[in-house]
């Protein structure tokens, strides 16, 4: 199934796989299972197209005019490409049949570094992988080292991890709903998703003096424990922040025009989700009740015991009605762009839920937070791995040990490396201006796929 | 004005050349004006709409000056032509769109008699004239030498030339039930108070004034049709090589259509340069001033020609307000809502509307109010009179 026709100078466009000059064959480029997109052009709120990977015999549609495949390349400098991503598009007129993207701009050596400096130290290292969720990695990370170690945190530091951790993944959602927003056209979500943001960032500056790279929980603890009068500006925060979280149900969820962007692309069945190792809201949008906050390790779901919460994601097609949530609207199906985004919107209510609990639990518990393990502490000749739940996705954390205080090896296992790597399945088939829109429900981070 | 002047000139010719001299100055000066505050109202508009403040300090606490400190700063930019570009079609491409924008105000009355070019097919050259600033875009597109750029370009040409169908034929509407195609004798017509206005005639006229602003929209390129312009995709579309001045002269030439189509929906349906009620003409019966003395009709055409100017702004200003609020169509989401809303509904309104002339031929609103309610008339314009009772006798 050759692809004649193509002029080949822009398929001989140079990338790092295709040496120029070389004869380009179509398999090479677009491997033997690729669709030639769906015959007569775009048509109005159709599904992407059926994935190949599904083991269905491909097809190739016969066009009577030839027309030819343009390359078209989208960043690294991009508006809508959340980072330094380099996505190129090979499309015939408006229709995609083929996205690659080529990643590694962001790229700082984290894990290589991880092998010169204590464990306390590399704190910070994960802070700046995903950047709009530093509690959550550098929760992550602690807790691997603790698994190590053996250490536990006694109570108190627990739910003050829980109630850091759910308040920076309402951070990170709001940052995904309000750009995901604007890479559609709408300005004022995005506003005032920063807005609340802002609040939070507040929060977090009083905690621990930094506004997006904490480095705050740390190894066997918390740095320093919460300032006083901070969980009565938390609780003011959450009390203003519920109307805000309707008003923007009603500007995107519920908008029309949004969900006519949303629904239908993407389509992200659950076999091929768990094959490529998506997870958070992606998983969960295509209705797979998998969270690691109830489902993974003990060390992990040990944080979240006694909390009252619901693990958002369609069983039984329906999702927990716990809260009076917008309706699921007509043209979206499962696994869809706007189930990805509609799950995002939902756990932020539940971590609203969970960080009011984690207020009260810790106010309620006695003794201390837990004491940051010295930088002298020897790791022993072992190895630890966890998983935990980031707003992302499963972000997991390997520490391995060799009787001194620096790491032998510190791998990050990124969550937005595994969903972003899914991509190009979502993509084929659907328009050009539907890529930001599949790209903006995978929420991916730079900082995490490249490290 | 052309036979006062050449009694000084002692030439026609040149009076007459005089006088469209001045003509056009005043156009192209409210309609620069204008555009130049537009820029500040989308700025503050905006602002306001996601809980910002917007420009508080060139010019005051309200910013009035920051126009001129955008437009100096846009002066003042490294005039930058790609190299993959058609040099001559670059340049010449935003002067395209804007002469089209700009050409459209000459035949758009702002008070009764006060147009720079009464035609008898006024309404009919506005929409003609809007049409050509595609061919601008288009130009600017291909000229770029950028793919990014001609993907924005055809994606225009494609919506706007689509969208001037439903646009053309919901306009037709009220054309028709005031049975002339001269803006100046559809303005006069919706003299009185806002119940005169064509918008408010019959529920097809309704109707169709929504898909007229639906259309305009659309075919200004403004949110939520703005693909050509779509920042998040394709960076500015078929702008994305321009900058500095050039840039600047794309953008007026948008804000100027913009005002255009606005003004046109104001001729139309909203009464014109008619204020919601008569209140030139109770101002003037109760302080006792003749209608028919040339200063009050100037004064009562300059109020007219306020209002004909607030409505305008307003129009503008809603459009503001939709792209500060509503997300972007899709390109083929922009033409399904074209083929397949828009044009069957602007034939459907059409089509009712003529039933509705052929079942109620003087006017449902004079049937209800009687013959009186054409007699309360604003002052200064004696062609309403006429044309009301020639509404009133079937508008054909």
């Amino acid at each position: 199934m050759a692809l004649e026709g193509a002029s080949t100078d822009v398929r001989r466009a140079p990338s790092p796989e295709v040496p120029l000059g070389a004869e380009v064959r179509s398999e090479t480029i677009a491997g033997p299972q690729a669709t030639v997109g769906q015959a007569g052009g775009p048509e109005a709120d159709r599904p992407s197209a059926p994935l190949a990977s599904q083991g269905k015999p491909v097809e190739v549609a016969e066009f009577d005019v030839r027309t030819d495949e343009i390359l078209v390349n989208m960043g690294p400098q991009h508006p809508s490409t959340h980072g330094v991503l380099r996505l190129v598009l090979r499309t015939d007129g408006e229709v995609v049949l083929e996205v690659t993207p080529h990643i590694g701009y962001l790229h700082r050596c984290a894990e290589k570094i991880g092998e010169n400096v204590t464990a306390r130290q590399w704190i910070p290292y994960t802070d700046r992988m995903d950047y709009l969720a530093g509690m959550n990695m550098n929760l992550g990370f602690a807790l691997a080292v603790e698994k190590l170690l053996q250490i536990e945190v006694p109570e108190k530091g627990r739910h003050l991890r829980v109630l850091i951790a759910e308040l920076n993944r309402i951070a990170s959602h709001l940052v995904a709903a309000g750009t995901y927003g604007l890479d559609l056209g709408s300005f004022t979500p995005f506003m005032y998703c920063f807005r609340e943001r802002e609040r939070i960032l507040d929060l977090f500056e009083l905690v621990c003096g930094a506004r997006l790279t904490y480095s705050y929980i740390t190894v066997g603890g918390v740095t320093a424990d919460l300032p006083p009068g901070w969980l009565q500006k938390c609780e003011s925060f959450l009390d203003q922040f519920e109307p805000v979280i309707d008003e923007l149900h009603v500007l995107l969820t519920s908008q029309a025009v949004f969900i006519r962007r949303t629904a239908g692309i993407g389509i992200l069945p659950a076999e091929t989700a768990i094959q490529y190792g998506c997870s958070g809201p992606v998983l969960r949008g295509s209705g797979v009740n998998w969270d690691l906050r109830r489902d993974g390790e003990p060390i992990y779901t040990r944080m979240y015991e006694g909390y009252r919460w619901e693990v958002i994601a369609q069983t039984d097609g329906r999702y927990p009605q716990d809260h009076p949530y917008p309706p699921v609207p007509k043209g979206a199906v499962l696994g869809d762009s706007w189930h990805r985004f509609y799950v995002r919107m939902l756990e932020v209510v539940q971590s609203v839920g969970l960080v009011r609990q984690a207020i009260e639990k810790y106010s309620r518990a006695r003794g201390p937070v837990g004491e940051p393990i010295k930088q002298s502490q020897k790791l022993p000749k072992a190895e630890a791995y966890l998983e935990t739940e980031a707003p992302k996705g499963q972000m997991g954390f390997l520490v391995v040990g060799d009787g001194t205080p620096v790491p032998r090896r510190c791998r990050a296992r990124s969550s937005s490396f595994c969903n972003l790597s899914v991509l190009s399945e979502l993509c084929r088939g659907c328009l050009v201006a539907d890529v930001p829109a599949i790209l903006g429900s995978l929420d991916i981070v730079l900082g995490e796929v490249d490290r | 004005m052309v036979d006062f002047l050449a009694q000084y000139l002692g030439s026609v010719w040149l009076a007459g050349t005089l006088w469209a001299l001045v003509q056009v100055v005043l156009v192209l000066t409210v309609v620069m004006i204008s555009v130049a505050f537009f820029t500040w109202l989308e700025r503050k508009e905006s602002a306001r709409i996601q809980d910002r403040l917007g420009p508080t300090r060139v010019g005051g606490r309200f910013g009035w000056l920051q126009p001129v400190a955008d437009g100096l700063k846009l002066l003042m930019k490294e005039d930058l032509i790609p190299a993959a570009a058609d040099r001559v079609l670059f340049r010449a491409a935003p002067y395209v769109s804007f002469c089209a924008a700009f050409t459209v105000f000459v035949a758009l009355p702002v008070a009764s008699g006060w147009v720079a070019l009464r035609l008898d097919a006024g309404v009919f050259f506005v929409l003609a004239v809007a049409g050509l600033e595609v061919l601008g875009v288009v130009l600017a597109g291909y000229a770029s030498g950028s793919k990014w750029s001609l993907f924005g370009a055809m994606r225009e040409a494609a919506q706007v030339v689509s969208y001037e169908v439903p646009l053309a034929l919901s306009a037709v509407v009220p054309v028709m039930v005031a049975g002339s195609i001269d803006p100046v004798t559809i303005g006069d017509l919706q003299a009185g108070g806002f119940w005169n206005w064509l918008v408010f005639h019959d529920p097809f006229t309704f109707a169709a004034f929504f898909v007229y602003f639906t259309c305009a929209v659309a075919s200004v390129n403004r949110a939520p049709f703005d693909l050509p312009e779509a920042e998040s995709e394709l960076v500015a579309g078929f702008m994305t090589e321009y900058s500095g001045f050039r840039w600047s002269v794309f953008f007026m030439a948008e804000y100027a259509s913009m005002l255009a189509v606005s003004f046109l929906a104001a001729i139309l349906f909203l009464g014109a340069w008619h204020g919601p009620l008569p209140l030139v003409a109770g101002v003037y019966a109760v302080l006792g001033i003749p209608a028919g003395h040339p200063l009050a009709i100037f004064v009562a055409q300059l109020a007219g020609a306020g209002v004909f100017l607030v409505k305008g702004y307003l129009g503008v200003a809603t459009m503001i307000w939709l792209r500060w609020t509503l997300p972007r169509l899709r390109i083929d989401q922009v033409m399904t809502m074209c083929l397949k809303y828009c044009l069957p509904l602007s034939a459907a309104m059409f089509l009712g509307a003529a039933v509705w002339l052929y079942a109620f031929p003087a006017g449902v609103t004079s049937q209800l109010l009687g013959p009186g309610a054409a007699a309360t008339e604003a002052a200064g314009s004696p062609p309403a009179v006429a044309g009301r009772t020639a509404l009133a006798e079937g508008g054909r």
